[in-house]
């Protein structure tokens, strides 16, 4: 199956949902999807050998049109939380579909109201408004926006490799790899500061030009490197002597993802404005949220039309989101968020064992992870492993060496032991491989428990501005100074295939 | 468009799920998790939550008592202070030495046999005995290392749910997994009926009414449900009378009548009847004319069916209410009847301090009228006899289709073993005779299975000594179980790793930069700060 062909071709069973949209083979919508859709996706993934196309879904498995069933572990990064067309999700939204649609944006709605309440109620304090987007890229911009308008400042800091979404201002929060390409990046304003690292940001904001820094709870498409304890805290504490607000993206890091409903709480810190989206929308009808302080939200009383959005807030997305909000919030979810990360932490860290040179190491907050593996591209080898074996987990798009895990927060104690001998077999198959095309294992076994900075990987410099010679990991800075990136680990030598 | 999209193992199911059912599942879901952590504790361990939950419950045996009165209208505070204590530390004497989780080695036999717990227990209780009945389903529980939600009767549901949680805190607290005692706060006939389907209740207990217990049974799930009582007593012309009516208005009165175990009949020979009626007077019963035990009758079976609202009630509440005057003080209420058959309504189970009064020619046919008493309902629940003939008692026990008998003795604590040497229990095994899968009264070794090896009986071959391999078999918990999930890369998680005897090498605890310590200690300061705002209020 790997072969790029995708499907059996003739005489191949094809599902009723196939069958109606007009497809005879898994083939033809493949080549369609390369004539009508997209290419380069498409190509990509076969090339990869992750032919899939989604058919049917349930709870935490996926099928591929060939009716081979995958572990999703990846979540659409904590869209599909809840696991797939969760039955409560799907009752809520049926049953709201015989009185709701998407609503009037322009009005007071019962459903809107009901959501902006309860995430209110949910939200650390000091957030006590809420307005709404139809997707996390939008919710960025409004966070943006928002900022820029309290603190009458333009510059947004971020991270170097961070991630808040594609959309107009929230691209140039990215990496260049997104908004050179459309002409989206605009240094100026957007100034990256490397991961972990104060002493750059203090830099960035020390001109005190700065209305916001935005920043992932955990970079999750940069392979999810953990904040190094203390670091949000001080980011936080910067923000406030430099007149600068934070924005906690929390797209990824929310919903009970770390074992608390914010996974910005468990640093303490209150936010000026935090962002939701994914899983808010029950994986059922998108939906974001970007939850502002009072001092923030001004503008909704200023000029309430100031952000317009015909589908943001869609009532329909209202009550996915409502009730996502509730099970996600529920006392024996987050018990069994606690127990689904020991039991899969534990697990991996037995595999580790087995594999010490080749699975270095296991970046962990709750059942937000990150899988490192001694190679630039590691996790494309297990991800294709993974596949092979009933899994789906993608890789960090922004380090490769870097798969990304997120198993479900409702998984069961079955569906965890199932995951993990899974995965034990595909990364033991992956390091064969990997060794097949040359790697040896280049650098001293170690294991990290992830405060490896995300800096200590050996990306590409032209990709990433971060560079690493004989002594250690730097980034150049766009009038040329070298920045030294912090890390608490040796920088390994690149591996070459 | 005609593809299915509600299609799959939940189906249109899915649409009609009445509320409150999806955090119920959600309960089990999180139970399964704590069984699963549980079921690898040591002794020790269980000992300690077993006794931590046992003293949390026995420290508020009052409180629930009054507040169980108060809620449902059922029954006698300080009795129902009594059982609470026999059901919290009067289990944990009673099972004092008992072992349900240690390997056991039979040399002999060359077999090996390892506790497994069930799992996830759904313990269904009533509103008659609700604490005790909760504080005896979780304490079994624990013993045997399962996790267990209770689904307590709607009438008790707020001290239920209370007594519950003491448990559960306690439980906790000793170092039991989280979620291992949970309760429903809000129940109702359809979320019980879907918590005892759903596949991952390893075993429903119930007790309560026939409806529930039959439809535990329909449930697909392994069931230990127990029948309804309808409990016959004897008393023959051997008996020492004085005594036997006193322990008969005693145990009748007891908590006014709610144990399912408490007398329903009394058989008593001709020949001694008159003696006995008058010592029974005498215990603080009184005697109904005909009249008056119509008029009883009337009020307990209004249209041939026993009225709930009597349950519980005391003897001269119930005797005001039906209009006949007793003496103050009257403890039980005599409702002389002839014949015991079906359409007699006072032959019939009486969760009230009234007691039908039958007089037999002779033992023989006592025991004759005590298996009428049966047929009508109570198979395979519980009976006394009150004799000193030998002959007469083993007959009764032979003869009458219970699996318990209280032998000169009252039965609402004799059958319960609280009384006897029978296991103390809440639940009563009614057994193949009252459709029942278990006919003893329920203790904990009914909540565990065992794993046994076996091997070859060849006397040629040998087994080898695995004494010194079975402590390994358990462990002791390194911390909360679960482990609060603190960021890999700090010191907590180190430390949860360490304790779990990982070779974890330290965090380095130093600052990120010389540079970001007066930060840090900014930080701290305003951290401070805040708790103190909040503190002072």
């Amino acid at each position: 199956m790997a072969d790029g062909t995708g499907g059996t071709g003739a005489g191949e069973h094809l599902s009723a949902a196939a069958e109606d949209l007009g497809f005879s083979s898994k083939a033809e919508v493949l080549a369609k999807s390369q004539k009508f859709w997209n290419p380069g996706k498409t190509r990509f993934w076969m090339g990869t050998g992750v032919d899939l196309v989604i058919d049917r879904r349930e709870g935490y498995y996926l099928y591929d049109m060939s009716g081979k069933r995958l572990i999703d572990v990846h979540l659409n990064g904590g869209t599909y939380n809840l696991g797939h067309r969760n039955p409560e999700v799907v009752r809520a939204v049926t049953a709201a579909m015989g009185h709701f649609d998407i609503g009037n944006h322009h009005f007071p709605s019962m459903a809107r109201t009901a959501l902006a309440e309860a995430l209110v109620r949910s939200a650390p304090p000091g957030l006590t408004k809420v307005v709404y987007g139809s997707g996390g890229g939008e919710a960025i911009d409004i966070a943006l926006k928002t900022a820029r308008h309290v603190t009458k400042k333009r510059k947004i800091v971020s991270i170097i490799k961070a991630y808040h979404g594609h959309t107009g201002l929230a691209v140039a929060t990215g990496d260049e790899r997104f908004s050179e390409l459309f002409l989206a990046d605009r240094p100026e304003e957007f100034p990256h500061v490397p991961f972990n690292d104060l002493a750059a940001m203090e830099d960035a904001l020390r001109g005190r030009d700065v209305a916001a820094v935005i920043m992932e709870t955990i970079p999750a498409t940069y392979g999810f490197p953990l904040p190094e304890p203390g670091y949000l805290e001080a980011v936080k504490a910067l923000c406030e002597r430099y007149d600068a607000l934070y924005i906690a993206d929390e797209v990824q890091t929310g919903l009970m993802r770390t074992g608390e409903l914010w996974g910005i709480t468990k640093h303490g810190i209150d936010p000026d404005i935090l962002v939701t989206g994914k899983g808010i929308s029950g994986g059922m009808y998108p939906i974001a949220a970007v939850l502002l302080s009072e001092r923030c939200a001004g503008w909704l009383t200023e000029d309430g039309f100031g952000h317009i959005s015909t589908f943001g807030g869609a009532e329909l997305g209202c009550i996915a989101a409502l009730k996502a909000l509730e099970i996600c919030d529920r006392p024996e979810t987050r018990s069994m968020v606690h127990y689904i990360a020991d039991a899969v932490g534990s697990g991996l860290r037995d595999i580790q064992q087995t594999y010490p040179d080749w699975f270095v190491g296991i970046r962990q907050n709750g059942v937000v992870m990150g899988l490192e593996f001694d190679h630039p591209q590691g996790a494309t080898y297990v991800m294709r492993r993974l596949y092979e074996g009933g899994v789906w987990a993608i890789f960090s798009t922004l380090d490769p060496r870097v798969l990304q895990y997120k198993p479900g927060i409702l998984l069961s104690a079955d569906q965890c032991e199932e995951l993990l001998m899974r995965t034990a077999t595909a990364i033991g198959r992956a390091r064969d491989d990997a060794a097949r095309d040359g790697w040896r294992g280049g650098s001293p076994a170690r294991r990290t428990t992830g405060t490896a900075t995300a800096a200590a990987a050996p990306v590409p410099p032209a990709a990433s501005g971060v560079s690493t010679d004989a002594d250690g990991a730097y980034v150049t800075t766009r009038n040329g100074r070298r920045v030294p990136v912090r890390t608490t680990v040796p920088v390994r030598k690149a591996v070459t295939r | 468009m005609t593809s299915g999209l509600l299609d799959g193992p939940f189906g249109d199911a899915v649409l009609t799920e009445p509320a409150g059912v999806p955090r119920g599942r959600a309960m089990l879901e999180r139970a399964e998790w704590a069984a699963r952590a549980f079921a690898r504790y040591d002794l020790a361990t269980v000992d300690r939550v077993v006794r931590a939950a046992a003293a949390a419950g026995a420290a508020h045996a009052d409180e629930f008592a009054r507040r169980a009165v108060e809620e449902t209208g059922f029954g006698v505070a300080e009795h129902k202070r009594l059982k609470n204590l026999a059901c919290s530390t009067g289990l944990l004497e009673a099972y004092a030495g008992h072992d349900y989780v240690s390997v056991r080695v039979d040399h002999e036999s060359k077999i090996v046999e390892i506790p497994r717990p069930a799992g996830v227990v759904l313990a269904l209780t009533p509103s008659t005995n609700p604490v005790a009945t909760v504080y005896f389903k979780i304490l079994l529980s624990l013993m045997t290392r399962n996790a267990v939600v209770v689904c307590p009767h709607p009438l008790a549901r707020s001290v239920c749910a209370d007594a519950a949680r003491v448990m559960a805190e306690a439980a906790v607290a000793a170092g039991a997994p989280d979620g291992c005692v949970q309760w429903v706060g809000e129940p109702s006939v359809p979320l019980l009926n879907a918590l005892m389907t759903d596949e991952r209740t390893d075993v429903v207990v119930a007790t309560g009414g026939v409806q529930v217990v039959r439809a535990a049974y329909r449930s697909g799930n392994p069931a230990i449900g127990v029948g309804p009582g309808n409990v016959p007593v004897l008393v023959d012309a051997t008996a020492d009378l004085a005594a036997a009516a006193r322990r008969i208005v005693d145990s009748k009165s007891f908590d006014n009548s709610v144990l399912c175990t408490n007398e329903s009949v009394l058989l008593v020979e001709d020949a001694v009847a008159d003696a006995f009626v008058k010592a029974l007077g005498r215990a603080g019963a009184h005697l109904l004319t005909d009249d008056e035990r119509d008029r009883v009758r009337d009020l307990l079976f209004p249209g041939g069916v026993f009225d709930t609202s009597c349950v519980g009630r005391d003897a001269v509440t119930l005797a005001g209410r039906a209009g006949v005057r007793v003496p103050a003080g009257t403890r039980v209420l005599l409702a002389p009847f002839d014949l015991v058959v079906p359409e007699e309504p006072l032959a019939h189970e009486k969760l009230c301090p009234v007691l039908g009064l039958v007089r037999v020619p002779t033992a023989r046919s006592g025991i004759d009228a005590a298996r009428a008493v049966l047929r009508i309902s109570g198979a395979g629940h519980s009976a006394a006899v009150h004799s000193t003939d030998p002959a007469t008692i083993l007959a009764f026990g032979a003869a009458v289709r219970v699996l318990r008998v209280s032998v000169n003795t009252g039965a609402s604590l004799g059958g319960s073993g609280l009384e006897t040497n029978l296991a103390p229990t809440m639940t009563i095994g009614t057994g193949f005779f009252g459709r029942s899968s278990v006919g003893e009264n329920l203790e904990p070794r009914h909540l565990v299975n065992h794993t046994r090896l076996a091997w070859n009986a060849d006397p040629a071959v040998t087994m080898p000594d695995v004494t010194a391999a079975t402590g390994s078999v358990w462990a002791p918990p390194t911390g909360p179980v679960p482990a609060y999930p603190h960021a890999s890369n700090t010191s907590e998680a180190a430390d949860v790793l360490r304790a779990a005897g990982a070779g974890v090498p330290a965090v380095p605890r130093e600052p990120l930069s010389a540079e970001s310590a007066d930060l840090r200690e900014e930080v701290r300061r305003m951290v401070v700060a805040e708790l103190r705002r909040i503190v002072e209020g």
